[in-house]
């Protein structure tokens, strides 16, 4: 194939450089104000140049905010909370979609689609409901009774295509030698389709860990059990808000799912992407 | 009987339902019930003191005020520019990553955070950004002369409305990126070496082989995306809330005011009606359009 020219070349890094330059902007500004002194951001005009950086505001941000150390627990809480409710009963939901043919079978995957399709937003005053008749208001339990509901779809869909990358014969041949469902599930199925359960399980957490405001601000009031957005949303409200240490206490927040999405994005984008590609 | 094992192996449908069992129910009890419930709410003036049935009232009023109307104008005018745009820019980046250059593949890594990372911490950057005293997009503006002094992006109507569809679209893009990405890997090697060997030219190579091998995943993504968009919730209402003076309120956003911010239960869910009604349209378009195509692959 043809090599591409100096000027090619140029072309195409400079819209990459534009286009990552959108992309990237609001962290790379959230990173430097957070390393400003205060009363260098509130500088009108913008002043491009501070001498002195610091990660002052990274020790500051814990007297000023100080429940951040729950609120990140909360948050990885939550989420694998989350996580792990939404594998438990998307497990055997997909199995059966990729191995038995049933009545309704393709009607009910189509409907489970659909359902991805609403939002939270449009729902919540009969969630509301729903949570206040069994007393899961004000708990960590708000948060994930309606996290788990809306990732089970398509998780289903996602594992269920793992599920059927799994030669039947290898089951057929153990059930014809006697084997039970049971050990066929644990020796079979199970090692087998470790690495579809992880990059669900992950894309569980991070759509869990994503979802953590909306949910939060209207089904839960107490502290305690706030993730780091709607903890950190109580302080831009209603005082002088302290944005150096704002964007220091949301990058400290999302550093470790950022970290753990750019080591597993490989598998991630692979198993997303797959279906709708192929499709 | 080896057969006949092996058939009951393979359509045990009790065994089938018993699996899909719990899913099933949750999804009934989290998402279905409140589905019929907005539904019966809607015909009600249900509030914090108490609730009647009121028959279509909540549905006359709202589709008699000309604010309702213009709210689905609205919708539909922000909506349609932020599904465009992310397809754009999306398809750009898609190309721009898709070249053979060192560096792509740490390219295509760094444009994931937007995707990621909490929509709400996302905005919070935004919120900064868009800020007109201290903000950078305005001290640039005013750097350059641009701006003859401070402008605060989220305070005018136009201008809000512009800046949350940017920051909507910043949201979505990676997404769309990564699925045309995805899509343009799988196009057969061998169709562009083809199209080498008879002197096409790179451009010629994009629009008659790779733009039409990708035009499935380009219509999916565009109806994804615009029931993602049409869905969009936090975005506007950590940016402005609906503001200013309404010009930022989408239906997904007033029906989060009527409800939750004005208590009027009823009024809210008749709007989530017309919300899941909509979806419900974009949805069957979606699921009808994504039969065909399979319907296509599997005749070959």
């Amino acid at each position: 194939m043809d090599k591409y020219t100096f000027l090619e070349k140029f072309f195409i890094y400079s819209a990459i450089f534009i286009f990552m330059t959108f992309i990237l902007l609001p962290f790379v500004e959230m990173f430097y104000a957070s390393l400003r002194p205060l009363d260098h951001l509130f500088r009108s005009p913008y002043q491009f140049y501070s001498d002195d950086l610091s990660f002052w505001a990274y020790r500051e941000m814990w007297n000023t905010v100080p429940m951040l150390g729950r609120y990140i627990f909360n948050s990885f809480f939550l989420a694998s909370s989350v996580a792990i409710l939404t594998l438990l009963f998307v497990i055997p939901a997909a199995y059966s979609y990729a191995r038995f043919n049933f009545p309704f079978k393709n009607s009910s995957l189509y409907i489970l689609l659909a359902i991805n399709m609403f939002s939270g937003a449009v729902l919540l005053i009969p969630l509301y409901k729903v949570l206040r008749t069994f007393g899961l208001l004000n708990s960590y339990q708000a948060m994930i009774v309606p996290g788990v509901a809306f990732l089970i779809p398509t998780s289903i869909w996602l594992l269920k295509s793992y599920f059927e990358k799994i030669p039947v014969d290898l089951e057929e041949a153990a059930f014809v030698d006697g084997a039970s469902r049971v050990q066929i599930l644990r020796h079979i199925i199970a090692p087998l389709s470790t690495p579809g359960l992880v990059v669900v399980g992950i894309y569980a957490f991070i759509g869990a860990y994503a979802q953590q405001f909306l949910f939060a601000i209207t089904f839960n009031q107490k502290k305690e059990y706030m993730p780091i957005p709607s903890g950190l949303y109580e302080f831009i409200g209603y005082q002088s808000v302290k944005w150096n240490e704002m964007m220091a206490a949301s990058l400290v927040g999302i550093a470790p799912v950022l970290i753990l999405f750019i080591f597993l994005q490989k598998y991630i984008v692979e198993g997303l992407t797959a279906g709708a590609v192929k499709n | 009987m080896m057969n006949k094992k092996l058939r009951s192996f393979n359509s045990p449908t009790f065994l089938a339902y018993a699996l899909i069992a719990p899913a099933a129910i949750y999804i009934l009890l989290i998402v279905a019930w409140p589905v019929l419930e907005t539904i019966r709410l809607s015909f009600t003036n249900s509030s914090l003191a108490g609730e009647d049935y009121v028959g279509f009232e909540n549905y006359e009023k709202m589709l008699s005020s000309k604010k309702f109307n213009k709210i689905v104008t609205r919708t539909f005018v922000w909506m349609f520019f932020s599904v465009s745009l992310k397809l754009f820019v999306g398809l750009i980046g898609a190309i721009l990553l898709n070249a053979n250059l060192r560096g792509r593949s740490m390219f295509r890594v760094l444009i994931m955070p937007p995707w990621v990372v909490p929509i709400a911490i996302g905005m919070l950057g935004w919120l900064w950004l868009y800020n007109g005293y201290f903000g950078i997009i305005a001290g640039v503006g005013m750097h350059t002369g641009i701006l003859d002094g401070p402008f605060g992006f989220l305070a005018y109507k136009q201008s809000a409305f512009i800046s949350t569809i940017v920051a909507d679209v910043w949201v979505g893009t990676p997404m769309v990126t990564v699925f045309f990405l995805a899509a343009m890997q799988g196009v057969p090697k061998d169709l562009y070496e083809a199209a080498y060997c008879d002197g096409a030219s790179r451009w010629d190579r994009f629009f008659k082989i790779t733009l039409p091998q990708i035009t499935p995943v380009i219509i999916t993504m565009s109806i994804l995306s615009a029931i993602w968009t049409f869905n969009s919730f936090e975005i506007i209402w950590i940016l402005t809330e609906g503001g200013p003076r309404g010009a930022t309120t989408t239906l997904i956003i007033d029906t989060y005011k009527q409800a939750l911010g004005n208590y009027k239960f009823g009024r809210g869910a008749a709007r989530a009606v017309v919300v899941m009604i909509l979806l419900t349209l974009f949805a069957g378009f979606y699921l009808a359009l994504l039969a065909r195509i399979n319907k296509k692959i599997s005749h070959g």
